[in-house]
């Protein structure tokens, strides 16, 4: 006798549907899981190693000859460290071979032979041995960033200078560091003194500009349109062009910025400050639209209770409301930062785009940003600026990161349950 | 005020004074006449409503009414869905307002104080008028946070040692004390469903109401819970006027002294409870309490 319960055809082919469905579901979160660590090993593997620098040791004798003149920045450094170069391969002759032997290290050498000088007079007279950074070509060559099997002329490095390169490494006068400057410095020609801090910071302070403007503003805002608007025609108007402004391309609140702020209000060019009120422009929609929306989740019975009790209109929404919708409105709000944290066109506008080499230390002083600097690098010629591309990413992820963390953390601490 | 009430006591609480009702129709129920009959005034009433209309926006829900509330007493509001009792009750606390297309209309007086008064403010009136509601709404807070809210707004204490007094006098009166009194902390939320209505009831009862107006406050409770509420109803009868707007016929009949009929935003009788139970003047009235519809 056949089995009353045993399952129908048309119910084996509908679990055979959800079956096809749940593999659906599961198959696209394991793709797209997998492009995400394709981007993430494409990034780190191109740019972990701009997290380390090649450096070569020179023993500089500092002849009080050089300081003759009462002002130590006024001696010549670069032939200081030309002579050191020579102190090292004394066969080397030649104006040409000199010049190539005195560029396998980077012009930056002679910065730093002038700072250890000028921040420790006694120095004049001794005799030191320095660690000083290689040429970013020197330090392509030993990350195996460039193509070593060509001609002679289509390299960058000449044989001769490969052949000081082994002398260098087997006297153990040859060494990759960490890459400090990539931290502490700003944006520069030369890619092994370029770093990452002056696009960081312009971006932390157009951020903060952002923040302190657009989160009071979009929650006042929602506070408002939800709780006491009327409902008429403005106010239907209003939320229409709210939503509009969500879908507005970023590059025209860039249009906007360089038109009002820029050319109106005469702020200056390249700032924070700018780039902060743009990108305020544009996270406001987003930031009004999610805290309208956790607003509207609070449950109406919350609010009954409050206005039951006595409470005031404003007492219930300070009190009961807000409280309530504050996790929703942070994670809107986190929303629109990191969306802003990696905006680049409407500051292209505004003239953030410039090459910029000092760390900002206000809101009015020129700045880049970090998707700024990304594009800037991507742009840049120079072989050794690929990996700062990729660790400039990095750097960016890694706020990105940040930035979510605290958002989750936030959320669970401000969140109630009822 | 034409109302055919004249047959109305005015001798609250002694309300079986219809006789002249009942001669004049004999065994056969009124029928047509849509206006209220039965005893709705009584005698120093606490408030007192006359001619509310109600709209919304174009539509009118309640029409005409007129009713008072005793003191100390419990006046069960019953009818069917949608014939305006909640929309009435929340007219005595002017919950109404929040609702934008919502008028009222008519008169209503809290200890001779027209409370619609364009000088009256809400908030010191919803502190003389509180309310329970359907469903159990405790604030997400702690139990001793939801009691103390009232108080703090409305700037009841100046001490932390008065404010324990009142959350404990009214978690006491709430019948709530002995349950929770070794967890104040505890979030009200965490309660059972009786229990969390009983903190509303502490809660509604800590800012010393005169009234505390109930809408259904036992439909989402289980028969335990709703005993409960009804003793504490009872007790609470010996300090506060309660209006108690409720879909069971059974828990009217237990809990109030006088119970009114409403029908399709008319107040169709007002009585003593044991006599709108037993013997209605009105057929409508007695159409419903009978199960012919509702």
């Amino acid at each position: 006798m056949k089995n009353p319960l045993e399952p129908t055809p048309q119910v084996c082919k509908r679990y055979r549907t959800e079956k096809a469905f749940k593999r659906l579901g599961l198959s696209a979160i394991v793709m797209s899981l997998c492009f995400v660590f394709f981007l993430f090993y494409t990034i780190i593997a191109d740019g972990y190693s701009a997290f380390t620098q090649t450096y070569i040791q020179i023993e500089v004798s500092f002849d009080e000859t050089f300081f003759r003149g009462a002002n130590i920045s006024n001696a010549n450094f670069p032939a200081l460290v030309k002579r050191s170069m020579g102190k090292i391969f004394p066969g080397v002759t030649g104006r040409k071979d000199t010049k190539m032997l005195s560029s396998i290290v980077s012009p930056a050498a002679a910065y730093t032979l002038q700072n250890l000088v000028e921040t420790n007079p006694k120095l004049i007279g001794t005799t030191k041995f320095i660690w000083v950074l290689a040429d970013d070509d020197v330090d392509m060559f030993f990350k195996g960033k460039t193509v070593t099997n060509v001609a002679e002329s289509n390299r960058r490095l000449k044989d001769k200078q490969l052949t000081w390169l082994d002398q260098l490494v087997s006297e153990g006068k040859l060494e990759r560091r960490f890459n400090k400057t990539f931290f502490t410095s700003g944006d520069s020609r030369e890619p092994e003194l370029a770093g990452i801090l002056g696009a960081a910071t312009g971006s932390l302070l157009t951020l903060f500009i952002t923040l302190s403007l657009s989160f009071p503003i979009g929650v006042a805002t929602a506070v408002y349109l939800e709780e006491f608007a009327p409902a008429n025609h403005w106010t239907d108007i209003i939320e229409v062009n709210i939503n509009n402004l969500a879908a507005v391309p970023s590059i025209i609140f860039g249009l906007l910025g360089l038109a009002i702020f820029i050319n109106f209000w005469g702020l200056p060019r390249s700032t924070p400050i700018v780039g902060g009120l743009v990108l305020t422009l544009m996270t406001l929609p987003t930031i009004i639209i999610a805290s309208r929306a956790s607003l509207k989740s609070v449950p109406p019975s919350i609010r009954e209770a409050a206005l039951g009790i006595g409470a005031s209109k404003l007492q219930t929404i300070t009190h009961h409301v807000l409280p309530l919708a504050l996790p929703g409105m942070l994670t809107g709000t986190i929303i629109g930062m990191a969306q802003a944290l990696g905006e680049t066109a409407p500051l292209l506008m505004i003239g953030m785009v410039a090459f910029i080499a000092d760390v900002p230390g206000t809101f009015t002083d020129p700045s880049a940003v970090l998707p700024v600097q990304i594009y800037l690098w991507a742009d840049s010629p120079e072989r050794a600026f690929s990996e700062k591309t990729s660790a400039a990413i990095m750097i960016l992820l890694a706020f990105l990161i940040a930035m979510n963390s605290i958002a989750v953390f936030l959320r669970k601490r401000f969140e109630t349950k009822w | 005020m034409q109302r055919t009430v004249e047959h109305a006591s005015s001798a609250f609480p002694t309300l079986l004074d219809s006789d002249a009702v009942a001669t004049q129709s004999g065994s056969s129920k009124i029928a047509t006449i849509r206006e209220t009959v039965g005893t709705p005034f009584v005698d120093n009433p606490r408030m007192t409503c006359r001619g509310v209309e109600v709209y919304y926006g174009e539509k009118r829900a309640i029409n005409n009414l007129s009713i008072d509330i005793a003191n100390n007493e419990v006046l069960a509001m019953i009818g069917p869905s949608g014939c305006g009792k909640s929309t009435f009750l929340r007219c005595l606390n002017r919950m109404n307002d929040t609702i934008a297309s919502c008028t009222v209309k008519g008169n209503i007086q809290l200890d001779g104080t027209d409370i619609y008064h364009p000088s009256v403010d809400v908030v010191p009136l919803r502190a003389k008028v509180g309310m329970v509601f359907q469903k159990p709404n405790p604030f997400p807070k702690s139990i001793y946070d939801n009691v103390a809210y009232g108080p703090k707004i409305h700037g009841l204490t100046s001490t932390k040692i008065e404010l324990d007094e009142i959350i404990e006098t009214s978690l006491m009166k709430a019948g709530l004390w002995d349950e929770v009194k070794d967890r104040l902390q505890d979030p009200g939320t965490g309660l059972s469903g009786g229990q969390q209505q009983r903190l509303c009831i502490a809660r509604a009862i800590a800012v010393s109401p005169e009234v505390i107006l109930m809408d259904e406050p036992c439909s989402a409770l289980d028969p335990i819970a709703t005993a409960k509420i009804e003793e504490l109803i009872a007790e609470l009868r010996t300090q506060f006027s309660i209006v108690i707007v409720t879909h069971a016929m059974q828990q009217a009949a237990r809990v109030s002294q006088r119970t009114a009929y409403f029908h399709l935003g008319d107040l169709i009788e007002v009585g003593a409870t044991e006599k709108v139970f037993t013997n209605p003047l009105h057929q409508l009235t007695e159409d419903y309490i009978t199960g012919r519809f509702g």
